[in-house]
């Protein structure tokens, strides 16, 4: 299953970002065997209703969840018609530490 | 003549030029005063009289999922992200909707896409005093887009004479449409760091759309050496200052107008539209 996790930068080892639409990068995680790949968020610097646009990257890499630190209302819409499960993390961590969190099941699912 | 009220900062008194100057022109001739603040309008607290009020609609897409194939093509036109295509339905988002109609002539056909009208405010018409006509732009709460309402606003004043449009604070997209079109444009401004920040901010918006400026200090203590100083820098005029006073406060905190209780005023703001034409290049 791919999750997504909102991030600063390319790696797991790049903060998270709290942000959802204005993300720099989207880190998308195989979670069967750890594999990884970095999506430049090419909305991060749009003017205005990057939300759903940004959702659709994920819909278009069949991500099935997503870690984030805030999703807002528009973009919100779009994951849940699409089936993509929300979950929030917020603790200023890396994306590993937010990916090590996912698996513990320790994360809140908005 | 079209002129505009504008300042930057919010509460440097546009409202109150606008007012007491179409005020004292409508004492000798036809006015017609525009309320373009469409956030909160409140020239009509200036001038209550009764109003015919018309709403302003907008044309938004409506999609119908049964002739729809989704194939993305509105989605990938729309510039404001309004559209989302899923795999088997159409997700709308009305306030990112800028009502340009390019998804209708991108679906294929048309088949699938019909505008319908939405409401998103009113403009209402008033004549509350013999030569002046009030239309005062309102926006519905909640709506983003005010632009179509100054537009609407705008459009029933075009053709009179004399047009006075009393624009919102800012800079952004009211402000510009506001601005558009007009011969000149007083800006009404505090001396206070803040004041002379927005103000800075206001000229150049009003040169980057060629409407010819002039300065009026509001509140006035004295101490305006930082405004002048800039008004200098720039080539700009000083048209009218008005002091800090308790009793002009009192007046217009009252809803009252400083020209009508205080007559010998007019004379200043008769001089300030003689001033205003002379910008404009006009007699």
């Amino acid at each position: 299953m791919k999750i997504c996790f909102t991030a600063q930068g390319e790696t797991l080892e790049s903060p998270a970002e709290d942000r959802f639409g204005r993300a720099p990068y989207f880190i998308v995680v195989e979670s069967e065997d750890g594999s990884f790949e970095a999506i430049k968020n090419p909305y991060a610097d749009g003017g205005g209703g990057v939300g759903p646009r940004a959702a659709q990257v994920l819909i278009e890499n069949n991500v099935k969840a997503l870690v984030s630190g805030q999703v807002g209302g528009n973009a919100k819409e779009v994951l849940a018609a699409a089936g993509i499960a929300m979950y929030t993390y917020k603790a200023g961590g890396t994306v590993k530490d937010a990916f090590d969190q996912f698996t513990k099941n320790t994360l809140v699912r908005s | 003549m079209k002129l505009a009220i504008a300042s930057g900062k919010g509460g440097t008194g546009k409202s109150m030029v606008a007012a007491n100057l179409a005020y004292t022109l409508s004492l000798t001739e036809p006015v017609t005063l525009v309320d373009c603040d469409v956030e909160e309008p409140n020239l009509h607290l200036f001038f209550p009289a009764a109003a015919t009020t018309t709403d302003v609609t907008v044309p938004v897409p409506v999609i119908d999922e049964f002739a729809c194939k989704h194939c993305r093509k509105c989605e990938d036109f729309c510039q404001f992200g309004a559209l989302t295509v899923l795999e088997s339905r159409v997700l709308f988002f009305p306030e990112l909707c800028h009502s340009c109609g390019g998804c209708t002539l991108v679906c294929p056909k048309g088949a699938a896409i019909h505008e319908e009208q939405k409401r998103i405010g009113t403009v209402s018409i008033s004549t509350p005093l013999p030569n002046l006509k009030l239309i005062s732009g309102m926006l519905d709460t909640g709506i983003p887009h005010a632009v179509p309402i100054i537009r609407t606003a705008k459009k029933l004043a075009s053709g009179d004479p004399l047009v006075i449009c009393d624009t919102a604070p800012g800079t952004s997209c009211p402000v510009v449409e506001t601005l558009d079109g007009c011969d000149a444009c007083i800006l009404v401004t505090e001396s206070t760091p803040f004041g002379l920040h927005d103000l800075r901010l206001a000229v150049d918006v009003a040169a980057r759309l060629g409407v010819p400026i002039g300065i009026v200090i509001n509140r006035s203590d004295g101490k305006d050496q930082a405004t002048l100083a800039f008004c200098t820098d720039h080539d700009l005029e000083v048209m009218m200052t008005i002091p800090f006073e308790r009793e002009i406060a009192a007046i217009q905190s009252r809803g009252d107008l400083l020209c009508r209780i205080r007559p010998e005023w007019q004379k200043a703001f008769a001089a300030l539209f003689i001033k205003c034409s002379a910008l404009s290049g006009g007699d």
